[in-house]
């Protein structure tokens, strides 16, 4: 998880921006690190392993250690295309990255996307609420607590600020790779840019987005309900909106997480005892 | 059974809100409504065309009325509670859909199948694919005016659901993959019996191929209809086999890492130039035949072992995100978890092939004849409940 200090966060964004700069002069597409531009020579050599940073100094956000050297090519890439717009970073070695962006740069993000990583193909674009529910999971199981209503809200892989975040994943179907875009949006009213000119095929996921959360797409040519019966009131994916049929009606599936019959009584404690041992079915 | 008043207010305000569709787009000429009950449709799809004679000028999909909500009620279950649900979304290939999401909650908890439950795992993906296509192989015909393939399609798919359900007890809805392995084992002289079921699959395609690609009639219906470049159709995010209609070479069976063993067998990804309804048919058919060739490699050398993996009999997803795709019938299907190490996930968006390759129509319908708009749906190939989820 990466650290949410946000003035530290700038201040090593502003670094990274002279970092980048040096690194270009240098090289064009030299390896950037934290520290500055001790390094470029190393990484203009060819050197794609990421330099650790000072242990004094809070970890990038927007330079996740990695070995995968196709992921940490694309980063930079993007990095340039967006500059400070983009905030937040994670990759998953050989498989995946995420990087996040401004709301302003969404559009942005996505045309760089498009043209400076070759992806093409639109896959998805959707919204996460990252607000705890405050119906708890509708009690799934006895076991669980109460639902805290003062949880804290946690983000997720390449970090997040508020309670919405929009996120697409676009791919590359060349050579075979695919990013997840993110970006924080603090007032859903106001929304963000469409893609549509970017990707045509965001055109549905957006009027589903803001059907199910409330996000308005600026510049959306036909944003109406594509689920939902036009008269429908309320975002049915937000967190706040109850799932009525499990308010009314105990869940008949809570038999599921019971333990089973040889584990004991099955208390709380016992439960959590069996949880870790590893049993082979 | 007496109607209340707010149920009657319900019904008219209804009617109303239908009405108001039809005036947004009733400026001139003519609007046919196609569904949300109509054979070329496939369940509950409504298409609302403006007409100029007999030329669509716009042609709009209306869909929901079989949203079910599987995002929601994903939120508030378990991970094994949840594949019985997505059994529900293509439920025509049901296996294939619980493979991506197991494969991401597998992702999540840096644990891989067995050998030998990957293997069955594939061979089951591709006979629900097999079982899935052959239908539309013969559905296509019917759109087009030839009632006989549909039968030989329901007939011979009958013997892959068979196969299927002599593994998993569930014609339709295996509810058969969990997390780090598979329910059971595969029965025994199941593999002969799946052989034999592979060559009636092969004859199939045979048969259909000498039943519809060499008509005349069905050439001149479905070549050059609803053609979509390469481009476009990345674009509006297709994929699939209607995606490698128009040219694009692209299957994540091949192109994804997932532990699944496509990979182990030798088989072709078949592509088609044109990019019109025939190009899809046509890439549909050789498909069935690769499947089919897949399932004989694979029967041949399963490797022996256990079908499960060591899990914890409470299974909690660890916290963190994970995006898992596979190249499911009808295209890219793919589920985006974010788990916050519970007993269920916090957010699941499933993505489904459907929902992207219909969002084209509009596109591809614009400027062409009533008639071809039917064509061009049965050959973009979707299932309603992969539409409305």
């Amino acid at each position: 998880m990466p650290p949410e200090d946000k003035t530290a966060d700038e201040e090593v964004t502003d670094q990274q921006v002279e970092a980048t700069d040096e690194a270009a002069e240098a090289e064009g597409h030299a390896e950037q690190t934290a520290e500055g531009s001790g390094d470029v020579d190393e990484a203009a050599a060819g050197t794609v392993a990421e330099t650790p940073a000072e242990p004094a100094e809070p970890a990038d956000p927007t330079s996740p250690a990695s070995e995968d050297e196709l992921r940490v090519g694309l980063l930079e890439s993007m990095k340039e295309a967006l500059g400070e717009s983009l905030v937040g970073a994670h990759i998953l070695d050989g498989k995946d990255l995420w990087i996040r962006v401004t709301s302003d740069a969404w559009r942005q993000a996505a045309e760089a996307a498009r043209t400076r990583l070759g992806c093409s193909s639109f896959t998805f674009l959707s919204a996460i609420d990252w607000l705890p529910s405050p119906y708890g999971r509708s009690e799934t199981s006895p076991f669980d607590p109460p639902p805290d209503k003062e949880q804290a809200q946690e983000a997720g892989f390449a970090g997040g600020e508020t309670r919405f975040q929009l996120f697409m994943r676009v791919q590359n179907p060349e050579r075979g790779f695919g990013i997840t875009i993110k970006a924080d949006v603090a007032d859903p009213d106001a929304g963000v840019e469409t893609i549509i000119p970017v990707y045509a095929g965001a055109n549905w996921h957006e009027r589903e987005t803001w059907e199910m959360y409330g996000i308005t797409f600026v510049g959306h040519p036909h944003l109406v309900h594509i689920y939902l019966p036009g008269a429908f009131e309320g975002n049915p994916l937000r967190k706040d909106f109850p799932l009525l049929a499990r308010e009314v009606k105990p869940w008949p599936g809570i038999v599921d997480v019971e333990p089973m019959p040889d584990d004991g009584d099955g208390d709380d404690a016992e439960s959590e005892a069996t949880e870790g041992e590893e049993v082979s079915a | 059974m007496t109607v209340t008043e707010a149920q009657q207010r319900a019904y008219v305000a209804g009617q109303a809100a239908d009405a108001r569709v039809n005036l947004e787009i009733e400026s001139e000429g003519m609007t046919l409504n196609l569904g949300p009950q109509h054979p070329a449709t496939h369940g509950t799809l409504r298409i609302v065309a403006k007409l100029d004679g007999e030329q669509v000028v716009s042609c709009e999909p209306v869909m929901g009325y079989m949203h079910r909500g599987y995002e929601k009620l994903t939120e508030v279950r378990t991970y094994p509670q949840i594949t019985t649900l997505i059994n529900r979304i293509d439920w025509l290939g049901s296996f294939t859909n619980e493979v991506p999401f197991i494969l991401a909650a597998e992702q999540l908890m840096e644990i891989e199948a067995p050998p030998r439950a990957q293997w069955i795992r594939t061979i089951l993906f591709e006979l629900g694919r097999i079982a899935n296509i052959i239908l539309f192989l013969g559905d296509m015909g019917v759109q087009l005016g030839a009632l006989t393939p549909v039968f030989y399609a329901f007939r011979d798919r009958e013997y892959v659901l068979n196969q299927i359900e002599a593994v998993t007890g569930g014609r339709f809805h295996p509810n058969f993959d969990r997390i780090g392995g598979l329910k059971d084992d595969l029965p025994k002289g199941w593999i002969d019996d799946t052989k034999a079921v592979m060559n009636k699959v092969r004859d199939f395609c045979d048969l259909l191929e000498e039943l519809l690609l060499g008509n005349e009639i069905f050439e001149s219906r479905t070549r050059g209809i609803g053609v979509i470049p390469g481009e476009v159709a990345l674009g509006y995010g297709l994929t699939g086999a209607n995606l490698r209609a128009s040219g694009v070479d692209y299957d994540l069976r091949r192109d994804a890492p997932v532990p699944m063993a496509w990979n182990e067998v030798d088989w072709k990804v078949w592509t088609h130039p044109d990019g019109d309804s025939f190009a899809r048919y046509w890439v549909r058919l050789q498909e069935t035949r690769e499947a089919a060739k897949i399932v004989d490699q694979l029967c041949d050398d399963i490797p022996a072992g256990p079908i499960m993996a060591k899990v914890p009999r409470i299974i909690k997803v660890p916290a963190g995100e994970a995006w898992v795709a596979t190249e499911n019938p009808l295209g890219e299907m793919g589920y985006y978890i974010v788990s916050k190490g519970d007993l269920g996930p916090f957010r699941v968006k499933i993505k489904s092939a459907s929902f992207n390759n219909i969002s084209i129509v509009p596109w591809v319908t614009r400027g062409v004849y009533v008639p071809d708009v039917i064509t061009i749906l049965a050959s973009l190939y979707f299932i309603l409940g992969d539409i409305d989820r």
